[in-house]
């Protein structure tokens, strides 16, 4: 690594997380601070101000947990448990991933699918983005419910009704841009195809696509992201059997809080991935269309 | 004496209005002429004066609302269907994720041409236009120029017969577009196509063609049509004869005329 690349991308990022780390345990001694005071005189204990400190980070429940808990807690569950073991945020990052990528994958060839719709019959143009736009608009917390509900009733369980409103929720900025990303190509080079007297399915094929694909990926950068909310908003109504939802759901029941943080750091993670893996193929996807090199 | 050559592009009392929210915009009123076998015949004239538009019309780019032309014998959409016409634009409008010989074979392609035939054309169009060697280029790695010189091996890899250029050295700076003038020259001598081109620059209009074309705007019209004298070897000193000088002034004397009422 080249060391202004270091100065220039890492020190910035690292900065900013040991100024979250150390607000993060400031916050959690003045939060955990009241219970463990109050347990403390209940206990008739009289500590010095460093082992008042060390307690409020120690409480096996705490309002917030100091980061180096929910590290612990992170550890223990990903790496020392089996893949396979309920416990294991591995596995329940595994059932959330599956039906992420599924409901990913149906929302972006939806999306795609409108988008070609929209660009190419006029009818789909004027009647359909409306009725997009007001899809978005209804909260997915009210209307996931109801998709497992309604699904569950005609016996459509397990991983399809979750990818569904995975791809409710993606197929959307994944219509948006593909519907921009056809229409880019310029006038002077729709007019060079009229020139060849190129059908519209030439033109489309050589034209259009091509020019909509960094649309495409930027779209769904966006879309995986989404999929996954989807995903673990999915997870909550099935009554938590498995997946990051179902964890956060059964912390929230028991009140353990490091689960839950545990298990929302987890979410994040998934998510920096799955982001990343779309950024990395829309790069060698970019190369091999003859992209500049940034 | 010489027999005259086919007819190419044949325009009569041809007029286009726009419908416009301000009212109607004539670019074009009553414009006659008659492009042969062979010509370089340049338009010259302000901006407005319906140069382009003339030349959309004939690339069936813009449907004419009066009168009559006729390209190859034909409307101008049947001679668009039958791919009469290469045609060069302002910009080189290169598609940015296809290399330089992918950008050539992209009319072939389009028409039908076998992968062995695209092959032989490209290397062909692209020697014409001295781009041996850089088939293999993105268009962001070649300059302004090349990038120009390449659209015009796409437009010529399909043997049109007619080649229609619309400011295709604009946006280029004076000394690549001395040198890419001079190549067009030597290209028209080799391939006898016939060509129309648009220009804004006198001495430009004046070096290429056999006949230039002066229109003025609003009504967007041609006011004079000037029979080069010119030989057809010409070298870019030509331009400092007393001939050209004198036809590059009838030039400007043709395009202060459309233009003196108007002040």
């Amino acid at each position: 690594m080249k060391p202004d690349s270091f100065t220039q991308r890492v020190v910035p990022v690292l900065t900013i997380l040991i100024l979250i780390v150390a607000v993060w345990y400031v916050a959690a001694y003045l939060m955990n601070a009241p219970f463990q005071r109050d347990l403390d005189r209940r206990g008739n204990v009289t500590s010095t101000a460093m082992e008042f400190i060390s307690k409020t980070m120690a409480q096996p429940k705490p309002v917030l947990p100091a980061p180096h808990q929910v590290a612990q807690n992170l550890f223990e569950n990903t790496f020392l448990r089996r893949v396979t073991s309920n416990r294991s945020l591995v596995y329940h990052a595994w059932v959330t991933l599956s039906s992420t990528v599924a409901g990913f994958t149906m929302g972006t060839l939806l999306g795609i699918l409108i988008a070609v719709g929209i660009v190419h019959v006029k009818a789909l143009d004027r009647s359909l983005m409306p009725w997009i736009i007001a899809s978005q608009t209804i909260p997915i917390l009210a209307i996931a419910p109801m998709v497992i509900v309604v699904l569950a009733a005609v016996n459509i369980t397990g991983l399809l009704p979750k990818a569904l409103i995975s791809t409710y929720l993606s197929f959307f900025p994944v219509a948006v841009g593909m519907v921009k990303g056809l229409r880019s190509p310029e006038l002077i080079q729709l007019d060079l195809m009229r020139t060849y007297n190129a059908s519209a399915a030439q033109t489309f094929w050589k034209l259009r696509v091509p020019a909509s694909i960094p649309f495409l990926f930027t779209s769904m950068k966006v879309a995986i992201a989404a999929s996954l909310v989807g995903a673990i908003v999915g997870e909550l109504p099935t009554g938590a059997v498995a997946g990051i939802g179902s964890k956060l759901l059964a912390g929230a029941y028991y009140s353990q809080t490091i689960d839950i943080w545990a298990a929302l750091i987890a979410g994040s993670v998934l998510a920096a991935l799955l982001v990343t893996i779309v950024g990395i193929v829309a790069r060698i996807v970019d190369r091999s269309m003859g992209g500049r090199p940034a | 004496m010489s027999v005259t050559p086919p007819s190419v592009v044949s325009a009569r009392k041809l007029g286009l209005t726009f419908q416009t929210g301000d009212g109607p915009v004539h670019a074009l009123s009553n414009v006659d002429l008659e492009v042969r076998k062979g010509d370089f015949v340049s338009f010259i004239g302000p901006s407005g004066c319906g140069k382009t538009t003339f030349l959309r019309v004939i690339a069936d780019l813009e449907k004419n609302t009066d009168g009559e032309i006729t390209v190859n014998g034909m409307t101008p959409e049947e001679a668009r269907k039958s791919r009469s016409y290469g045609y060069v634009f302002q910009a080189p409008a290169l598609y940015p994720w296809r290399t330089i010989e992918k950008n050539v074979a992209l009319p072939l392609e389009i028409m039908g041409h076998s992968a062995a035939e695209r092959a032989k054309r490209i290397e062909r169009t692209l020697d014409l236009v001295n781009l041996s060697g850089f088939g293999k280029k993105y268009p962001w790695q070649l300059s302004g120029g090349m990038q120009q010189r390449a659209s015009i091996a796409r437009a010529l890899a399909f043997d049109a017969d007619l080649l229609l250029m619309d400011e295709p050295f604009g946006a280029l700076d004076e000394i690549v577009r001395d040198h890419l003038n001079a190549q067009l020259l030597k290209l028209w001598a080799r391939t006898e196509k016939t060509i129309c081109f648009v220009t804004h620059s006198i001495p430009e209009a004046v070096y290429l063609s056999t006949r230039i074309v002066v229109m003025s705007p609003r009504p967007g019209r041609v006011t004079d049509v000037i029979e080069s004298t010119l030989p057809k070897e010409r070298p870019l000193e030509i331009r400092e004869t007393p001939e050209f000088l004198e036809i590059a002034h009838r030039v400007r004397e043709g395009l202060r005329a459309g233009h003196s009422y108007e002040e």
